[in-house]
């Protein structure tokens, strides 16, 4: 095996690990530290795919921004490990193995239907990104969803501002 | 004994990261003294004199008393977080470091090694996202000790950083747009010649902006709420002791140490003499010596304004970063382009970014 593959399958496997910690634990700032944890070792996977803008920006906007914002929140409002609700008795746990067991059949049939080849040698460095983004074939969903996400912002400040200015 | 390619390239990685760490270490120790002194001189005392000629071996007294010292951990704190906050905080700090170039490259044996550990496509970005994982150490820090002071120190760190991160962002987009590259060493070449081509001058306000966001980003002086210690105590690092407080301590300076490194590549040319004939003495390129003498007079700014600005408030600051810091760095984002695309100089940038500003001053102020 290469270095590449080795520290793919190392980040890869950190990456489920992160995963699966934020779901299981009852912590929310261990869940925290955990999604951060999975969103840099996917980071580190992109980076290793070749397209190192997209590792960048991955940790920039959700690690870096997103989850920043999620740690200040839980931190201020100092939230402890959470108590077990009520509704979470012996139907519900069947109900939600049962749903499970349906969203692995589904993936397992997509996946085992999958005949794609393997993406090649990729060029994503930044300046190809660019050009990619600008050129007549992505750049009006480009700049449409720019519109959507200020959309957003404003929607956001809208809500938050709801009682009558002062 | 031969190697691989392959192993060629690896073993010269390896000891470039440990050229680097040592650097960084030794470079550290010294500032600690550096600091301590000059900051002596300036309040008319003497700073630490006392341990081998000049005091130059406190910083060897101060480690070796640092690992003898009894590690604390406060009842009621998370121990899982409170033992990573220090790791954390050190880890991205030495992280930044990979992709700053020291100088260009030097010849070894006929083949030509980069003083880079790693010449990212993307070296300038990669910055901004290890800056921004920075803030993770010191909030976790202060949220781990179960203490109100390292709390508040903790939050308004991650605050700061936050708000100020966005104006150090957009300082750096000018220079990727003169540059047209996002590699720090494209960013560094795109100065080359005379003084007045470096990025101090051609973008100035950048340089400003920059300047002032660096200095909050690392947290110190006059941007050192977050250990603000009239109303903190210590702010994030009260309850730590011993090697678990020299490694925060240790951050904070290397984090200071990246910076002027940074300040010295993207705005003063990095290892580019501010004159060409000066680039070569006696036949040998001395651009590793520029190099240095750069980041140590950012360094010594630093510590200058240690001396001399008194501390923010913390609203200040907020609407400083914000209301200020901000537009100004988004306004010359304009002007750089519409310079670039109607080929105004630097004079012309300058009135019409200080127009801009005036008028949006005045409708604000209405």
């Amino acid at each position: 095996m290469t270095l590449d593959a080795i520290l793919f399958y190392v980040f890869g496997a950190l990456a489920l690990v992160g995963a699966l910690a934020m779901v299981a634990q009852r912590n929310p700032t261990y869940s925290a530290f955990a999604l951060i944890l999975t969103l840099v070792s996917l980071s580190a996977v992109f980076g290793l795919l070749g397209s190192p803008f997209i590792a960048v920006l991955q940790v920039i906007v959700y690690a870096g921004a997103i989850m920043v914002l999620f740690l200040f929140v839980l931190m201020l409002l100092n939230v402890k490990a959470e108590a077990r609700e009520k509704g979470s008795g012996v139907p519900f746990r069947l109900l939600g193995v049962a749903l499970g067991v349906v969203l692995v059949a589904e993936m397992g049939s997509v996946l085992a239907a999958f005949r794609h080849p393997l993406a090649g040698d990729f060029d994503a460095s930044a300046i190809e990104v660019a050009y990619l983004l600008f050129s007549p074939q992505y750049l009006y969903v480009f700049e449409a969803t720019s519109v959507l996400i200020l959309a957003a912002l404003v929607g956001a400040v809208a809500l938050a501002r709801r009682d009558p200015a002062p | 004994m031969s190697l691989s390619p392959t192993g060629q390239e690896v073993a010269i990685s390896a000891v470039k990261v440990l050229v680097f760490f040592g650097a960084m270490l030794s470079v550290f120790s010294g500032m600690t003294y550096v600091e301590r002194r000059l900051l002596a001189f300036m309040q008319f005392r003497l700073g630490p004199n006392r341990t081998g000629p000049f005091g130059l071996l406190q910083p060897v007294a101060d480690g070796i008393k640092l690992f003898f010292k009894e590690e604390t951990t406060p009842e009621g704190a998370n121990r899982w977080l409170f033992v990573a906050a220090p790791a954390l905080s050190i880890l991205t700090a030495f992280l930044a470091i990979a992709v700053v170039p020291f100088g260009g490259d030097v010849v070894i044996k006929g083949r030509p090694v980069a003083l880079q550990i790693a010449d990212l496509d993307v070296g300038v970005l990669f910055l901004f996202a290890i800056s921004s994982l920075g803030v993770y150490g010191i909030v976790t820090a202060g949220w781990a000790a179960n203490n109100k002071y390292t709390l508040i120190g903790g939050l308004r760190s991650s605050a700061q950083m936050f708000s100020y991160e966005l104006a150090l962002g957009l300082s750096w987009v000018t220079l990727i747009m003169l540059a047209g590259s996002f590699r720090i060493r494209d960013i560094v070449v795109s100065q080359a010649g005379w003084a007045w081509h470096w990025n101090a001058v051609r973008q100035l306000p950048a340089f400003a902006v920059f300047l002032v966001a660096a200095t909050a980003e690392v947290n110190r002086t006059p941007f050192d709420l977050p250990e603000a210690e009239t109303e903190l105590v210590a702010g994030f690092h009260t309850e730590y002791s011993s090697m678990r407080f020299a490694l925060l301590q240790m951050a904070e300076y290397v984090n200071m140490i990246t910076a002027s490194a940074l300040a010295a590549n993207l705005f003063l040319g990095g290892w580019l003499a501010p004159a060409p004939f000066l680039q070569y003495v006696l036949g040998h390129n001395v651009g590793l010596l520029w190099f240095v003498a750069k980041v140590a007079g950012f360094l010594f700014l630093f510590i200058w304004l240690r001396g001399t600005v008194p501390r923010f408030r913390y609203d200040q600051l907020m609407s400083f970063g914000w209301k200020v810091l901000v537009p100004v760095a988004m306004a010359w984002i304009f002007v750089t382009a519409a310079g670039i695309v109607f080929g105004w100089n630097l004079l012309v940038r300058l009135v019409v970014l200080l127009a801009f500003l005036a008028a949006a001053w005045m409708a604000q102020a209405r």
